[in-house]
């Protein structure tokens, strides 16, 4: 589904990326972690097209095609979502009329018909129930006022509407209090399936006892310095980042990085 | 170029001659000698120029070259719109509770009081001066209010008082049913001035909401010179919304004077869509303890469209509330002057006043001066003022792409946000709905629900 070749990128010339390479297939989850700095937000505002990074080298392929070629809103069409680790507020706008017009964008580039305020309604109603999110939300401004935690399950409600194929969530778990992670991870496991697959990025291994991820990866420097499965994230847990981050800057963990 | 001027002026002489003597015989006296002294007092001012500090950015030298006729449209009180057209400006919540003037003048045909409390008064001017159970009330506060010493425009109105709107809520009264005036221009004329004339009085502990609506049925030149008094009693209360519709080739220019009294509440929105050149002198004067109000605003423009706010919120007493939110979109090579005057004088202790203007240019020809002005002379206060002129957030646009929303969409949509803070807070629904449709067509979008 999502093949990141050697990917290079940064901003205002500097390097944060350094060489990534991942390769995610249909019906898997990952995880990405890392310590603070090391450009997992990098990485996922590059995959979601951020005009503010400029890829320097290296390819991305989603389904086969390139992706770095195509606008942000023309990759959240093909399927990709990002869910923002600092969601930005809309002021004005419903969560409602919001998410009507991003669902009927979609709707249109696969030539379907749009729904109509009403019929989305219904439909906005029964996503809601994934994340437990209340009704009074819907007609408030996008994340207006919402707290932490709430921007965070409305950005899970989007990726409920949208139904992306990949699902790159940048620490929607932070914020989250004990309850809300339960019924967060509960939903992006709800909504996960054979046919979608999801990145996420987080730095608790909490998350990962809901969301159970195949394969682990961790950041540091910009470069993946170790890759492992799910029992990864309890070592690092235990040990911490210290030990990798040496060892990648000395490129002595043998993960190459061209 | 005087002369021509002057010839100008001569056409208003004619037509105020003209009013003096029509009304003479049967006329007050007091209101013979007002428009008088207005007219000689117009005459001494003429049409502000560009030299004038407070004229500086808007160019009226249209106005007084163009060949306005005040009076043109008397006779001609056209039936050219059908009653059905002309209806079809109202709303559904003020069928029972609107004048409707056309060209200036009211017609009875088109306009409902019935919805209102029997108690409640809302009717043309020019008779309510005639009657005499409210005479007195008229004599006492027409022109009492909005000075036209200082404005050459509140004095040719003032010079050309009859027709216009008098509304009167007595005591302890609360209207639930907003009340609209409606001042529909049809184009009959060419080249008409009308000087639309309010006075709205609402006495202790009264609750009332005013609608003044303008709007045209052609797209062509015709001057509107408006001129509304509210004086709210000690303890009254008043929503006040201004909605200007004018077609695109109008000039629009208005005085709105609203004096508080004592703990008294004045809620306004004024919405600012139409009109080549629109100018409007709002002032809003605290003289007693315990007022609350709301000067707030929307001015959205484009192509040629120039339109200028001053705004004068004056605190003269103790404790009392004033917040002021203007907003602006500016699109094509239209121009927006916004200068907010807050007077905090230093008998004001305990003002809270708060003032804020922010812009949007949608183009890069668009242009805007804004000059929020706070001027201090008490010591115990709260006060803070602000202005921003920006372009569409990048990071909002980004976000909404990463949604699979097309950027122009996207920008469409954070537009309307922007504007939604101030339509937001209609609480007439189907002054909202119009509203947020007319900004949606002006931004050709489709964001309907
Ligand atoms: N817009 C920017 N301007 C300058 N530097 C940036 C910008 N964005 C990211 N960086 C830098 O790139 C590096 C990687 O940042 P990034 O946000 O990707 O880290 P992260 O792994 O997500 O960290 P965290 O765990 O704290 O979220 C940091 O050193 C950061 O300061
Ligand atoms: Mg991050």
């Amino acid at each position: 589904m999502l093949e990141i070749k050697n990917l290079h990128a940064g901003i205002d010339g500097n390097e944060i990326l350094k060489g990534i390479n991942l390769t995610i297939k249909k019906g898997e989850i990952h995880a990405i972690m890392g310590p603070n700095g090391s450009g997992k937000s990098t990485l996922a505002k590059v995959l979601a097209g951020h005009p503010s990074y400029e890829v320097t080298k290296g390819e991305v392929l989603f389904e086969g095609k390139n992706l770095l070629e195509l606008a942000p809103d023309e990759r959240a069409r093909e399927g990709i979502f990002m869910a923002f680790q600092y969601p930005i507020e809309v002021p004005g706008v419903s969560n409602a009329q919001f998410l009507r017009l991003a669902y009927n964008e979609k709707r249109k580039h696969l030539g379907e018909e749009e729904l109509d305020p009403l019929e989305f309604k219904d439909l906005l109603k029964e996503r809601a129930k994934v994340v437990e999110m209340d009704a009074s939300f819907m007609s408030r401004s996008v994340n207006e006022g919402f707290s932490g935690g709430e921007k965070k399950r409305n950005e899970i409600l989007q990726m409920a509407v949208l139904e992306p194929k990949l699902a790159v969530l940048d620490e929607t778990d932070s914020g989250l209090d004990i309850d809300a992670l339960r019924i967060v991870a509960g939903g992006v496991n709800q909504l996960h399936n054979p046919e979608n697959a999801v990145i996420l990025v987080t730095h608790y291994q909490r998350l990962l006892d809901y969301i159970v991820p195949q394969f682990v990866h961790v950041l540091a420097n910009g470069r993946i310095a170790k890759e492992g499965g799910k029992e990864l994230a309890l070592e690092l847990e235990e040990k911490g980042y210290d030990w990798l981050k040496t060892a990648a800057d000395t490129g002595t963990l043998g993960v190459q990085a061209s | 170029m005087v002369t021509e001027i002057t010839t100008r002026n001569n056409s208003y002489r004619e037509a105020y001659q003209v009013l003096q003597e029509r009304t003479a015989p049967s006329g007050a006296s007091w209101l013979q000698r007002l428009r008088a002294n207005a007219f000689e007092r117009f005459e001494e001012l003429g049409f502000p120029s560009v030299r004038d500090e407070e004229w500086k950015y808007t160019n009226v030298a249209a106005i007084a070259k163009a060949d306005f006729q005040k009076g043109v449209y008397a006779e001609s009180s056209s039936r050219g719109s059908g009653a059905k057209e002309l209806a079809s400006f109202g709303s559904p919540e003020t069928e029972a509770s609107q004048l409707i003037f056309v060209n200036g003048k009211l017609r009875s045909d088109l306009s409902s009081v019935s919805g209102l409390p029997a108690e409640v008064v809302a009717l043309d001017l020019s008779q309510a001066i005639q009657d005499e159970r409210y005479s007195e009330i008229v004599r006492t506060n027409l022109a009492r209010h909005a000075d036209y010493i200082a404005n050459g425009f509140t004095a040719l109105n003032t010079a050309f008082i009859s027709d216009g709107a008098f509304v009167y809520i007595p005591k302890g009264v609360v209207v639930e049913t907003p009340i609209q005036l409606l001042f529909i221009s049809d184009g009959a004329g060419v080249n008409a001035a009308s000087f639309p004339r309010v006075l709205l009085v609402a006495a202790e502990n009264s609750s009332a909401t005013l609608i003044e609506s303008y709007v045209s049925t052609h797209d062509s030149a015709y001057f509107t010179n408006a001129v509304v008094e509210v004086a709210l009693k000690s303890g009254a209360r008043l929503e006040h919304y201004k909605v200007q519709r004018e077609s695109q080739a109008a000039f629009h220019v208005a005085t709105t004077q609203a004096d508080l009294g004592p703990n008294s509440t004045y809620d306004s929105t004024t919405i600012t869509f139409g009109a080549r050149l629109s100018r409007h002198d709002f002032s809003v004067t605290m003289d007693h303890e315990g007022v609350e109000c709301w000067v707030d605003g929307l001015y959205l423009v484009t192509d040629d469209q120039h339109t200028d706010t001053h705004s004068v919120i004056d605190h003269r007493q103790p404790h009392c509330t004033s917040h002021q939110l203007y907003k602006g979109i500016l699109d094509g090579k239209s121009r927006a002057v916004f200068n907010g005057k807050v007077f905090v004088r230093h008998d004001a202790q305990k003002t809270d006043a708060m003032q804020t203007n922010k812009n949007l240019l949608l183009s890069n020809e668009a242009r805007v001066d804004t000059k929020p002005q706070l001027e201090i002379l008490a010591d115990d206060v709260k006060c803070a003022h602000g202005a921003a002129v920006g372009q569409i957030d990048e990071d909002e646009l980004f976000y909404l792409a990463t949604r699979g929303i097309h950027p122009d969409l996207a920008r469409n949509l954070l537009t309307y946000g922007f504007a939604e803070e101030v339509i937001g807070k209609i609480k007439v629904d189907s002054i909202r709905a119009q509203l947020d449709a007319a900004v949606l067509n002006r931004l050709n979008a489709r964001l309907e629900a």
